[in-house]
Parts: structure tokens; C-alpha cells; sequence
């Protein structure tokens, strides 16, 4: 089987160069672009299957790069963002972007990143419907959550949110994706409804609920089911 | 057919230009939550079961159930995604709407402003391009956006909405008021079904008021009625229907200086306040006003005033007779119906020169006319009979005369010498000249003195027996009285003539005095030229001395003035102050401090006092006549909107020059993160990389030193905002459990070898924080514990619950705060001496942990730990920072 092809878009030669020997590392193929411009051609030209993007591109503004590149290509783009401003984050994946990591990043999580958008590309076309995390398994055909030998017991609020968080595994998903399929009825955005949720889900599946280490927050942005891969 | 009769032309290109285009109907309504968009998308789905092709452009139902389930019926065309600074704002696809050509259109929110990038920058303009593509619309506004009432709904409910729209594309829509009673709307606001943006709840308290809310629809109806009855006028220039079509009524009295004037301005205030009209005072000035004398002129301007005072327009104008004049104003105003006063005056009066009423009901068919009764006050009778008798005109110059006696001389000496060819009546016709001349020339008395003199001649040198003043033949009287007549008749004439002649020459002159003022005035560019050249300007026009005084920094004082040099007395200033806090004339002339020389003016643009002008008269008379009343309200607008102008030029320069610097210091700040955060990277990156394959304690030391750099760029950037002192919150409800785990998370590399003890319990409140302000603070709190700690010693980070706050505290094992310098520690740049050991660090981390903290309305502090050595750092939550009810279990 051939190695996974992966465009790595930044304009910064040292960071090319790291990247590019990361992802070596992981085993991915890599072609890089400078920027924008070529980006868009070599996503159109190559087909990649993932793209790691950096929002600051000189020749084009980043959050526009997302949609051209989404109309190319169906391969999932990880941002790489040297803001830290949460709604910049949270715009380029409404735009589309699957995920993001912040520099200054760990070349470690970028890969986890990186791994996660795949499988999530590959669950697209079959749905793996067994996810496990830790002690914790999932079971989203027979909606049945167990930690170790023990069955755990979820509301239905509950349930529907670690179903969507175990859809996507490894991966950021936005408050606002959640509430919207959770609280479709309510006008505001009850970011409080769903922290308590989060908190019990933590209550029954964590070890330490006060350092999670399953369902992650990341600030100001969503949550993200760190899951076995 | 004359030229009214004959339908506009540009009436008629617009009527053509409406054909094979959509027509455009606006649900109107005074404020949000009155059911605008329900009520258009009801329309929309009974047109659509009617057969028409309709589909929804863009429409808002912030998920009102009832709404929402009306737009289930009807085809939704997908919006468009805008990005925009980092979010997505969803537009109407109008291109896409283009192209699916429905018959009729409902777009939401007419005033709505387009993200940036889209083809118009506002939607009223997407509207109009549907329309030109023949595509009939329905769409909504609240009365507030509409341009020309922008200003006067701001000045009562003291909110400015910036999105308007022009009342040209109001003035071709059918428009349709949506009409609840405000204490309904009150009500549904009460009950969370008015949708408001979370951030202008607050701010829309105040606008929601009854008061409010009262007004606010009274506008929306006025302006309804308003379009239809623009629309009607339209319809009347394309078809050249004559007359007057009363869609609202416009309303207008009639003063004179006759007393009792004032009566009528105030019956017209109830009758056009009765019928929710516009109204006006008009005087009509005459050949007859050049004879009033002061009291008269004050007595107008009095009751003019009056009706500013009552909210009336004033208008003077001057005309050949006040039913001529009358009748102008009426067409021109398209008023509806006019009140006038009737006078007692006599029978034979009214004989002989006709009742004006009679005239104008006659000439004016279409204007209902009111005759009320003039009722003067007893106090003015005496002024009255002193009037009769100065009618008899001025005794006019004395050289005059001595003219009128040679002309007469001439004329007896030349009949003398024809006598013998001319017969006695000829003579007569003779002395006629002198008569007519000195009439004409020199007015009444002196035409009179002519014709008695004349008489005397004819009647001593001429009549039988001459040498004599006797008159034996009767038919010779007929002669003296008929010279007599002759110079009263041809005095009069004349002396008409000649006052009408000064009357539009004074109106010229005014017109023309006006005219120069606003060029001189327009083309300066500074407040101060402005109002120098405006007490400069007004003094020569009303031959007054002007001052003109402003409220500056330093106190209310004289900005500029006619002549340099001369001062305002203390109670002259207070006079000036007074108009200045109330926005009415005081001094000289007006209702209030009647004693002072001055007569103090406010100038006014809208609800703004933008300074005082004070005129006064050398010989301390009054500063202005009556006929200059209307000249100065003039000069004085034309000054106030100069100032005005010049007010708002330099507030949008100085908006503009704010929101740059705002701007580049946004961008300085993303590019300075962006650009040092590249390399820092690369740096740690490539350490990490190295470590892999290498064991050397030196990459390690490039690994944390490059952390630490990355946090000094975090901590700089961060004190700059603070510093600026324009943080933009995003408040938030935060489990503090995920903002502590978050915080651990990203420092674990700096605080390797601490233990990390976390007592934060399950079930505390949420917290209404900015997530990422508030990982800073923890970030320099727990990065503080581990620089001041003692190594390898463990770090506690404890929340609780008391009572009516929460404290969330990160506590170290250390040398602890000196006591008694707890505060100073949070200072910039303070580093504390408490040991010999030196320790690393910007001095910024917690000055960034207060002003953030502060910011989101926590509290910090610092002491020193009982249990042991070590500091305690604490953030205090109060109360309404919690979210209430979190800690209990939802059924959820």
C-alpha cells in the first residue's frame, strides 16, 4: 500500500523543514507548497489526502484558503494557527477545517491530529461503531457505554453527546455544532447546559474528574474525545 | 391648458420606469418584537396559495415557533457563507435568488448591512437590483431605520442605530404598519418573545420604556401615512389633478398685529394636535406693515414666537395683499385648512374693501377655513385709536413744501400770463399739476398742502372776484374740493406704489443679505473664523453689536465678537448661561430677564446647544425690530448648521483617527505573535526532534528556555492590551475544572518536578469568565508558584464555594510575600525581594493576572500561607459572577 500523501502549506522554510521530517516520521508522503497560490494548484494537481495548512500565508488571507481548498479537494485540512484568538479558531472550522493546533506545537500532536482527521475521513465512508478510550468503551450501534467490566448508565442528553464527541474521535468538536444538535430549541446559546453534561459524563467515565483525561476541553472552542486510535 | 394642468414629465418617466419592475411593499413597525416578519411570511404563504411563486430570501425568525412554522410552506433559498475577521456571517444569495426568478421575494430586515465582500453593503440595495430584475418584493424595517427619523427617535430614546435606510426606497413601496399597542409589546418582551441580541439587552431596557415605545409608533403611523401621501402627490403631477388631495392634513394660521393673534396660534395648536398635522403661523406682510409702529412689530413677533414656543413652523411673507399672500402659501404648502382671526372692523370697512375671509373661501375651495373671532385685550384699546390717527400719514419734509409753494407760484404766475387765451376751468386743470407732483413726490400732507394752497391761488387770482377769497359762483367750489380730492387720491396711490416698491426691495435685500452670509460663512473650514465672521456679518446686517459665547474647558465665555475689546457683565454672562442650559432667548425683548440691554439667542442644531449669540444696540434700544425677527432666526440657523458641520467634520476625524490606531495596533499585535511565535517553533520543535535521537541536558536548556521566551511574548502582548485598556471580553459560563486542567496542562513543562495538587470539587458554580483571559491569569499564577516555590515541593490549586462567593487559589511552598507589601507584588515590573536567590522573570506575570482579573470583575489578593511557608494567590468570584443553579443537578 502506498504511503498516505500529505500537503504541508506554510511559508516558513525551518517549519517546512521540520514538518516535513515529522511527518516523514509518521510515514506519511509529503509535498509542500509556499503559498497559497501553489497550494491551491498542487491540491488540485496531487489529491492529497490531508492537508496541513498555515493561516499565515502572505498572499492570501487564511480562513479564505480553507473554502478554496475545500472546493478542491475533499482531504481533511489541520490548520496550523499562530493566534491564539479562539473565534479565528473557531471560524476556520466552520469554514471547514478539521481540526487545528497552535503554535508553538508539539510535533507529537500534530501526528495525534493528523491521525484523527484521517480515520474521521475513513469512519465517513464506514462507520467504525466501536470506539474506545481508555478503560471506556463505546458502542454506537448498541448505544452501550461500559468503563472497565462495568456498564455505565447515561441519559439520553448524556448519551447524545458522547455519541456525537465518539463520531469524531480525537477531534475538536465546536460548542456550537453540539448545541445546535442538542438543543435545537433553544434561542440562546446555553454554553452552561452543556458544561454540566460534560461534567457528569466526566463523573461517570473519568478516573479523576478533575483532570480529565477522556473528554478535553480545549478553551473557548469545543470539546474533544481523546480515544485510542 | 396651461403649464400646471399638464401632467410632470418626470412624473411620467417614473411611472414608465415602474412598468416591468417589482414592486416593493415594507412591513413597517415601530420596534423589534412587533411581529414584522410573522406578518410579512403570512402574506407570503397566502400569496403563495393564491399561486404565486414565492420564496424566502432571507428571513430572521430567532426561533420563534410561530414564525418558524410559517416558513415551512415556503421554498427557503439556502444563504450564502461571508468569512469575516475570523467568524462566518451568512447572507442572502441574491445572485442565486437572481437566478430563481420567483414573483415575489420576502427579505427580512431591510436595513440590514451586508459582511464585507458582498456585492452591495447593504441589503436595501440587493432589494433594489430584485426589483430592476422585475421581482416583486416583501420585505421589513423598524421605524428607527428609516433615514430622516433617525435622528429624532436617537434624541428620545438616546440609541443611535447606525444601519438606516434612504426614504427614497420608502417612498416607492407600499408600506404596511405592523401595530401592536405598546403595553403589549411590553408584555411580550416580559415574556422572552421579543428576540434581542444578548449584548443589548441591557441598553434596550431603556428603549422599551412605554413613553418609548408610544412614540416610536406614532412615527411609524405618521410615516406610513406620510408615503401614502407622497405617493398621492405623485399620482396627481402624472394625471394633473388640480386641487388638493388631503391624505393627512397640513394646517396653517393666519397672524396679524392685531391683538388677539395669539388666541388663534393656540386654537391652530389644538386642531393640529387633534389631527396629528403639521401646522405653521404665517404673516403676511403688506404694503400696510411699513406703518406699523414698534408695538405692533413686537406684538407680531410675539406671537411668531409663540408658535416656535408650541412647536409650529413661522413663516413670513411678503405679498401685494394679505389675501394674495395667503393664497400663495396655501398652494404652496398644500395646506389643508387655515385659520383666520376675523377683526371688529366696521361694516362700511367691509362695504367697501370686501372681507377677506369671503375672498379666500372663495378663491381657495379646497382649504376648510376656520373664523374664529379676535378677542384683543382692553389694555390694547388706546394703542388702537393711536393707530387710526397716524394713518393720516408723516407731515413729510419741510423742503418739501417750500417746492410745492414755488410749483404753485410757477402755475399762478403762468395762468396769469394765459388767462387771456384760457377760460377759468382750463386755469383749473392747471393747478391739477402741482397737486399730482408734490403728492407723488412728497406723500398725503403735502399733496394736501398743495391742493389747499392751489385752491387759494385759483380762488385769490382767478375766481371772481379776484383779489378776494370769496367765492360767489357755487359750481367754483366743485373746483376746490375736486383739487383737494385729486391730491388725497393721487397721495395715496403713489404712497402705495412707492411702499410696495421698499417692501420687495426689502425682501431682496434680505434674501441677497442671507445669501452672502452663507457663502462667507460655508466656506470657512474653522469653529472659530466661523463665529468670528458670523458677529461680524450679523452686525453689519442688523447695524448691532453681536457676541457670540460657547461652553469651552475652561468655562462659559465669549468665543468671538463684532468689535474687539468690549466685556459681558456678570449678569449679561448669567443670562448667556441660561440660555445656554435651557435653549430659550433671554434679555432684551423676550420673555425672560427683561431688564439686561442684551438680547441672547441660542444657537441650535436638533437637540444641541452649540453656543449663545448675544446683540445689543449702542443707544441700548431694542436689539431687533420685529421685521428682522425672521432675518435673525435665519442668520442664526444658518450659523448654528455651520457650527454644527464643523462639530461633526472633527468628531468623525477624531472617530477616524481612534479607530486607525485601534486598527494597526490589532495588526502590530498579529503580526508580532505571529512573527515571534514562527521562530520559537521551529526552535522548540527542532530541540524536540534532536531528543529523539540524542540525550544532552543542552537541549533541554534550549527547550525551556524557548518556552519561557514563548510565555515573555504571551505575558508583553498581554500587558499591552491591558494597558490599552480595551480588552474585548468574550464572557463565557467555564467549568473550572476544565480552565484549572487546561492551565496544568499547558504549563506541565515549566512546572516539572512540582506536584500539582488539585482541590477543585466537582460540583462548584460555573463561572461567566473570558476563557482565555482567564487561562492567562492561571497560567501566570501557576508559573509564579513554580518560580517562587521551592523546588520540587508541591503546588496546590484549591477552589471553594463560600458564601455568597467563590475562590479559586494556587498556593506554593516558598519564601511567601514579604508582609505587609501583599499589594505591591501585583505591580508591573515588581519583583519582590525575598530571598538571596535570584529568580527569573518578566515582573509582568502578575501585574497581567489583576488587569485581567479586574477586567472580568474578579478580585486578586495575596498572603502568606498559615499551614506553612509559602504565598497564597487568590481569585475571588463574586456572586453575579456565577451562573446560578449550575451546581445543582439539572435534569439534563
Amino acid at each position: 500500500m502506498n504511503a498516505i500523501r500529505v500537503l504541508l502549506v506554510d511559508d516558513d522554510l525551518h517549519i517546512r523543514r521540520l514538518l516535513h521530517s515529522t511527518l516523514e516520521r509518521g510515514g506519511y508522503e509529503v509535498i509542500e507548497a509556499k503559498t497559497a497560490a501553489e497550494a491551491l494548484e498542487l491540491a488540485a494537481r496531487h489529491q492529497p489526502e490531508a492537508v496541513l495548512l498555515d493561516l499565515g500565508l502572505p498572499d492570501r488571507d487564511g480562513l479564505e484558503i480553507i473554502q478554496l481548498l475545500r472546493q478542491r479537494t475533499p482531504a481533511p485540512i489541520l490548520v496550523i494557527s499562530a493566534r491564539e484568538a479562539t473565534d479565528h479558531k473557531v471560524a476556520a472550522l466552520d469554514l471547514g477545517a478539521a481540526d487545528y493546533v497552535t503554535k508553538p506545537f508539539d510535533s507529537d500532536e500534530v501526528l495525534a491530529r493528523l491521525r484523527a482527521a484521517l480515520r474521521d475521513r475513513l469512519a465517513v465512508q464506514g462507520a467504525a461503531p466501536i470506539v474506545n478510550a481508555g478503560q471506556v468503551t463505546i458502542d454506537l450501534t448498541n448505544r452501550a457505554i461500559t468503563r472497565g467490566d462495568e456498564e455505565v448508565h447515561l441519559t439520553r442528553k448524556e448519551f447524545s453527546v458522547l455519541q456525537q464527541l465518539a463520531q469524531h474521535p480525537g477531534r475538536v468538536v465546536t460548542h456550537q455544532k453540539i448545541l445546535e444538535a442538542n438543543w435545537p430549541h433553544e434561542a440562546d446559546r446555553r454554553v452552561d447546559y452543556l458544561r454540566i453534561v460534560i461534567r457528569n459524563l466526566r463523573q461517570k467515565l473519568e478516573d479523576d474528574p478533575a483532570s480529565p483525561r477522556l473528554i478535553i476541553n480545549e478553551l473557548g472552542v469545543g470539546y474533544r474525545l481523546i480515544a485510542d486510535l | 391648458m396651461t403649464d400646471r394642468d399638464r401632467p410632470a414629465p418626470e412624473a411620467f418617466l417614473r411611472a414608465a420606469a415602474q412598468e416591468g419592475r417589482g414592486k416593493l411593499k415594507i412591513f413597517l413597525g415601530a420596534a423589534p418584537g412587533v411581529g414584522k416578519t410573522y406578518e410579512m411570511l403570512s402574506e407570503g404563504a397566502a400569496r403563495r396559495r393564491a399561486g404565486v411563486d414565492v420564496v424566502v430570501g432571507v428571513v430572521e425568525t430567532h426561533g420563534r415557533a410561530e414564525t418558524q412554522a410559517l416558513t415551512h410552506d415556503l421554498e427557503i433559498l439556502p444563504r450564502r457563507s461571508e468569512p469575516y475577521q475570523g467568524r462566518v456571517l451568512d447572507e442572502m444569495d441574491l445572485d442565486a435568488l437572481l437566478e430563481r426568478r420567483p414573483q415575489l421575494a420576502l427579505v427580512d430586515e431591510l436595513a440590514h448591512t451586508n459582511a464585507p465582500g458582498s456585492r452591495h453593503p447593504k441589503r436595501y440595495q440587493d432589494v433594489e437590483e430584485l426589483l430592476a430584475a422585475g421581482i416583486d418584493v416583501y420585505s421589513t424595517i423598524n421605524v428607527q431605520h428609516i433615514e430622516s427619523l433617525n435622528d429624532i427617535v436617537a434624541s428620545f430614546t438616546r440609541i443611535r442605530v447606525r444601519e438606516t435606510v434612504p426614504d427614497s426606497v420608502l417612498e416607492q413601496a407600499e408600506i404596511e404598519v405592523v401595530d401592536i399597542p405598546p403595553d403589549e409589546l411590553i408584555e411580550r418582551l416580559k415574556e422572552g418573545k421579543v428576540y434581542l441580541p444578548h449584548e443589548a439587552t441591557r441598553a434596550l431596557g431603556h428603549f422599551f420604556s412605554k413613553s418609548n415605545l408610544s412614540a416610536l409608533r406614532e412615527l411609524a403611523l405618521r410615516r406610513a401615512a406620510q408615503a401614502v401621501d407622497a405617493q398621492m402627490l405623485e399620482h396627481l403631477r402624472a394625471n394633473a389633478l388640480g386641487g388638493t388631495w388631503a391624505g393627512s392634513e397640513r394646517i396653517v394660521v393666519a397672524v396679524s398685529e392685531l391683538s388677539g393673534a395669539d388666541g388663534l396660534v393656540r386654537a391652530a395648536k389644538r386642531i393640529a394636535d387633534a389631527l396629528h398635522a403639521p401646522w405653521t403661523a404665517v404673516h403676511i406682510e403688506t404694503a400696510r406693515t411699513r406703518q406699523f409702529d414698534p408695538e405692533d412689530h413686537k406684538r407680531v413677533a410675539a406671537v411668531l414666537a409663540l408658535a416656535t414656543q408650541l412647536g409650529g413652523q413661522v413663516a413670513t411673507l411678503p405679498a401685494a395683499s394679505v389675501t394674495e399672500g395667503l393664497k400663495t402659501f396655501l398652494t404652496d404648502a398644500r395646506a389643508t385648512q387655515l385659520i383666520v382671526g376675523k377683526s371688529s372692523r366696521s361694516r362700511l370697512f367691509e362695504l367697501r374693501h370686501g372681507s377677506v375671509v369671503d375672498r379666500l373661501v372663495r378663491q381657495t375651495p379646497d382649504v376648510a377655513v376656520h373664523v374664529l373671532p379676535l378677542k384683543p385685550a382692553t389694555a390694547d384699546v388706546p394703542a388702537r385709536s393711536r393707530k387710526r390717527k397716524r394713518s393720516l400719514g408723516d407731515w413729510g419734509a419741510p423742503s418739501g413744501y417750500v417746492y410745492t409753494s414755488l410749483m404753485v407760484a410757477g402755475v399762478t404766475a403762468a395762468g396769469s400770463s394765459l388767462f387771456h387765451i384760457l377760460d377759468l376751468g382750463n386755469v383749473a386743470l392747471l393747478f391739477l399739476l402741482p397737486v399730482m407732483a408734490a403728492a407723488s413726490l412728497f406723500g398725503l400732507r403735502t399733496g394736501l398742502f398743495a391742493g389747499l394752497l392751489s385752491s387759494l391761488a385759483y380762488n385769490f387770482f382767478f375766481l371772481p372776484p379776484t383779489g378776494t377769497l370769496t367765492v360767489n359762483n357755487p359750481e367754483n367750489v366743485i373746483s376746490i374740493i375736486v383739487l383737494l380730492g385729486v391730491a388725497a387720491v393721487t397721495s395715496q396711490l403713489t404712497s402705495r406704489v412707492r411702499l410696495q416698491a421698499d417692501l420687495a426691495a426689502t425682501s431682496a435685500r434680505t434674501n441677497a443679505a442671507l445669501a452672502g452670509y452663507l457663502r462667507e460663512i460655508t466656506a470657512l473650514n474653522d469653529a472659530d473664523e466661523v463665529a468670528r465672521a458670523a458677529c461680524v456679518e450679523i452686525a453689519r446686517l442688523l447695524a448691532v453689536k453681536v457676541v457670540l459665547l460657547k461652553q469651552s474647558e475652561t468655562g462659559f465665555a465669549i468665543q468671538a465678537a463684532s468689535e474687539a475689546g468690549f466685556d459681558l457683565e456678570t449678569m449679561e454672562l448669567a443670562a448667556a448661561q441660561w440660555v445656554s442650559d435651557t435653549g430659550q432667548p433671554a434679555g432684551r425683548g423676550t420673555a425672560t430677564l427683561t431688564a439686561s440691554d442684551w438680547r441672547f439667542q441660542p444657537l441650535q442644531a436638533g437637540e444641541r446647544i452649540l453656543g449663545v449669540l448675544g446683540l445689543a444696540r449702542d443707544d441700548g434700544g431694542d436689539p431687533v425690530r420685529s421685521d428682522q425677527l425672521a432675518l435673525l432666526a435665519s442668520l442664526i440657523d444658518q450659523t448654528a448648521l455651520a457650527l454644527e458641520r464643523l462639530r461633526l467634520e472633527t468628531e468623525m476625524r477624531d472617530v477616524d483617527t481612534v479607530r486607525e490606531r485601534d486598527r494597526l495596533r490589532a495588526a502590530l499585535l498579529s503580526s508580532v505573535s505571529h512573527d515571534l511565535r514562527t521562530p520559537l517553533t521551529s526552535v522548540l520543535a527542532a530541540a524536540a526532534e534532536l531528543r529523539r535521537t540524542r540525550e544532552d541536558p543542552l537541549l533541554e536548556t534550549i527547550e525551556s528556555e524557548a518556552m519561557r521566551l514563548n510565555r515573555f511574548v504571551a505575558n508583553l502582548l498581554d500587558m499591552t492590551r491591558v494597558e490599552a485598556g480595551a480588552l474585548k471580553l468574550n464572557i463565557e459560563p467555564v467549568d473550572l475544572t476544565d480552565a484549572v486542567a487546561s492551565a496544568v496542562h499547558d504549563t506541565r513543562r515549566s512546572l516539572e518536578g512540582h506536584a500539582i495538587q488539585l482541590e477543585v470539587a466537582p460540583d462548584l458554580p460555573l463561572v461567566r469568565v473570558d476563557p482565555q483571559l482567564f487561562h492567562h491569569c492561571l497560567l501566570n499564577l501557576l508559573d509564579n508558584a513554580g518560580r517562587y516555590g521551592n523546588p520540587g515541593s508541591p503546588i496546590t490549586v484549591r477552589a471553594e464555594r463560600r458564601y455568597d462567593d467563590l475562590l479559586l487559589s494556587v498556593l506554593d511552598e516558598g519564601v511567601g510575600v514579604p508582609p505587609g507589601r501583599e499589594d505591591e507584588v501585583f505591580e508591573t515590573f515588581r519583583r519582590l525581594e525575598g530571598s538571596d536567590r535570584s529568580i527569573s522573570g518578566t515582573g509582568l506575570g502578575l501585574a497581567i493576572v489583576k488587569g485581567f482579573a479586574e477586567a472580568m470583575g474578579m478580585t486578586v489578593s495575596a498572603t502568606n500561607r498559615t499551614d506553612r511557608t509559602g504565598a497564597v494567590f487568590t481569585i475571588g468570584f463574586p456572586e453575579r459572577l456565577l451562573v446560578r443553579g449550575s451546581d445543582q443537578e439539572l435534569d439534563i
